[in-house]
């Protein structure tokens, strides 16, 4: 169906914002890298192969790629049974549990960051309490390691997880858990064959954002992660602002664009498997 | 099966309580480390005072991140005001509708959630630049409209999908001029998903790290660049001064979004 002219009109603006302002600098950006100097005077390819030729760059695209996944899954872990609760509970319970998830989305993320340093740190909360009960002789290194990153992200992100799982749980017709139940199932497999499969559009479209957000999260990484952790928003931020080399952060910049893109569409592809296998 | 039962309360339920904690607590220890008496940033905080609040506040000895402040405030009200009324047109006309052409650009529009701000925000340096403009607010104000653009767009998109067709149908055939219908008919209906959308667009373009990052200029400092700098140098604690306040203002506004429109709804 076609749009009526009136409504051509009414789209236009924000078509036009993002051609000019979204768009166009993005094309752009594939130019850029197809310069062979710095000075963005010679046309050529020396940059991608510079950049793709350096083992170190797969190992960055593998560790990228990697911290996504671990987050996605940390975030599933604690995320969906956080989301199951909710899907229990009564109307004022609901309210809580989804003020709890909005607030740290709206709190912002160098404010989070800073929360997980304190927490994270030699002398942090957990540190404190690991030492005072005793489980370790000196203090965790968990600053500048992969594993307080991911612990971290997890808080950064579940919002994203859980804002459009919790939607499509919230619309789920709650007789067919009944209906499961007064038919003999126990609650795991309530959950596995009726919960599961009619949350999966949910499921996968905050795996998606998680994904997305986490391998992007350039001041979370950064700051969390230290100089010794090195991911592809690192690389883009050296290039461009400390080393001005626009060729190669803009190599960098559609590498990891292409890379998330392709996290996120094996999330899709993996979420319509899925369904498939479920019903 | 009993025993299945209890299991399943008890796995969903830990971890449950651990996804809560972890949601939770970030944000109550920083409330609690920014009233620290202490010279340096700790948790328990070696005593309760307010002396980072008042180093926060004073003009003279904070005037960098009070300019910062000032700086994201007035960037976020212009990229509130400008994609809420960009986004909420292209929604009542898009909203309800399908085809191809409707799907490609609604997929257009959504993109800047997905894909990587970070390189978007390098574009938008590379292509002012050779545009020839120099950093400024402006610049940083344009970047934020395209990324919280979609943020509005699906909220009053939601809202779109509550307004009964019959009442525009019903408004146009006793004569009601397009115009007409839209103020006393559609905009009644979507105003709560307007209002959200725009307190999301505010506040995502408050803390937007990956587009200013490439934008600000030594004359344009953000405040989440400047709190970034803080906290990499070496932990200034009014970096949890400054949290504080930032969680204070949008618990404050989340308030007062849920009680004028039910912002909590405006997720479901």
């Amino acid at each position: 169906m076609r749009l009526r002219p009136a409504e051509w009109q009414l789209v236009l603006p924000l078509a036009l914002a993002y051609a000019a302002f979204f768009l166009v600098p993005l094309l752009l950006l594939v130019a850029v890298s197809a310069y062979a100097d710095e000075k963005i005077t010679t046309p050529g390819f020396a940059m991608w192969r510079k950049f793709l030729g350096d083992p170190f760059t797969w190992k960055v695209i593998f560790d990228t790629v990697k911290l996504g996944v671990y987050t996605v899954a940390a975030t599933v872990l604690v995320g969906y049974p956080l989301a199951l609760v909710y899907l229990g509970a009564g109307p004022r319970a609901q309210r809580v549990i989804l003020f709890v998830v909005i607030l740290p989305l709206l709190t912002s993320v160098v404010v989070r960051t800073f929360a997980w340093i304190v927490i994270l740190g030699r002398e942090g909360v957990i540190n404190q309490t690991v030492l005072w009960l005793g489980l370790a002789p000196a203090p965790l290194r968990l600053l500048q390691t992969e594993h307080g990153l991911v612990i971290a992200l997890t808080q950064i992100e579940m919002p994203l997880l859980l804002l459009p799982l919790l939607s499509v749980m919230s619309r789920m017709d709650p007789s067919l858990r009944d209906a499961s139940a007064a038919l003999g199932a126990s609650r795991w497999r309530t959950l596995f064959r009726v919960t599961l499969p009619l949350s999966l559009p949910g499921l996968v479209a905050g795996c998606m954002l998680v994904f997305a957000s986490s391998t992007t999260a350039f001041i979370s990484q950064f700051v969390i992660g230290g100089n010794r952790l090195v991911y592809l928003p690192l690389l883009i931020w050296q290039q461009s602002l400390v080393v001005y080399n626009w060729p190669l952060a803009s190599a960098a910049a559609l590498t990891l664009l292409v890379s998330v893109g392709a996290g996120v569409a094996a999330i899709a592809a993996l979420g319509r498997r899925s369904r498939a296998y479920a019903i | 099966m009993r025993f299945k039962d209890l299991s399943y309360s008890l796995v969903v339920g830990v971890l449950a309580g651990l996804g809560f904690l972890i949601l939770v607590a970030p944000v109550l220890i920083v409330l609690v480390t920014s009233l620290t008496r202490g010279r340096s940033i700790k948790f328990p905080p070696s005593g309760l005072s307010l002396q980072w609040y008042e180093l926060l506040f004073d003009p003279v000895r904070s005037s960098q991140i009070h300019r910062a402040a000032l700086n994201s405030l007035e960037v976020a009200l212009a990229a509130m005001l400008a994609a809420t009324v960009l986004a909420t047109l292209a929604s009542v006309a898009l909203a309800r509708r399908g085809g191809p052409w409707v799907r490609a650009l609604d997929t257009f529009f959504m993109s800047p959630l997905i894909l990587p701000m970070l390189a978007f925000g390098l574009a938008a340096l590379m292509y002012f630049t050779f545009l020839g403009f120099r950093p400024s607010l402006t610049l940083i104000a344009i970047g934020h409209v395209i990324v919280v653009s979609p943020l509005v767009l699906r909220t009053t998109f939601a809202s779109m999908s509550q307004l009964d067709p019959a009442l525009l149908e019903s408004s146009a055939s006793l004569g009601a001029s397009w115009l007409y219908t839209f103020r006393r008919v559609t905009l009644p209906v979507i105003a709560p998903g307007i209002a959200a959308g725009a307190f999301l667009a505010f506040v995502g373009s408050l803390d937007n790290v990956p587009i200013s990052l490439f934008l600000a200029g030594p004359r344009s400092d953000m405040l989440p660049i400047r709190m970034w700098g803080m906290m990499e140098s070496m932990l200034d604690p009014r970096v949890a001064a400054v949290s504080g306040v930032l969680i204070a203002v949008v618990l404050v506004l989340m308030l007062v979004m849920e009680r004028v429109v039910g912002l909590t709804r405006s997720f479901k």
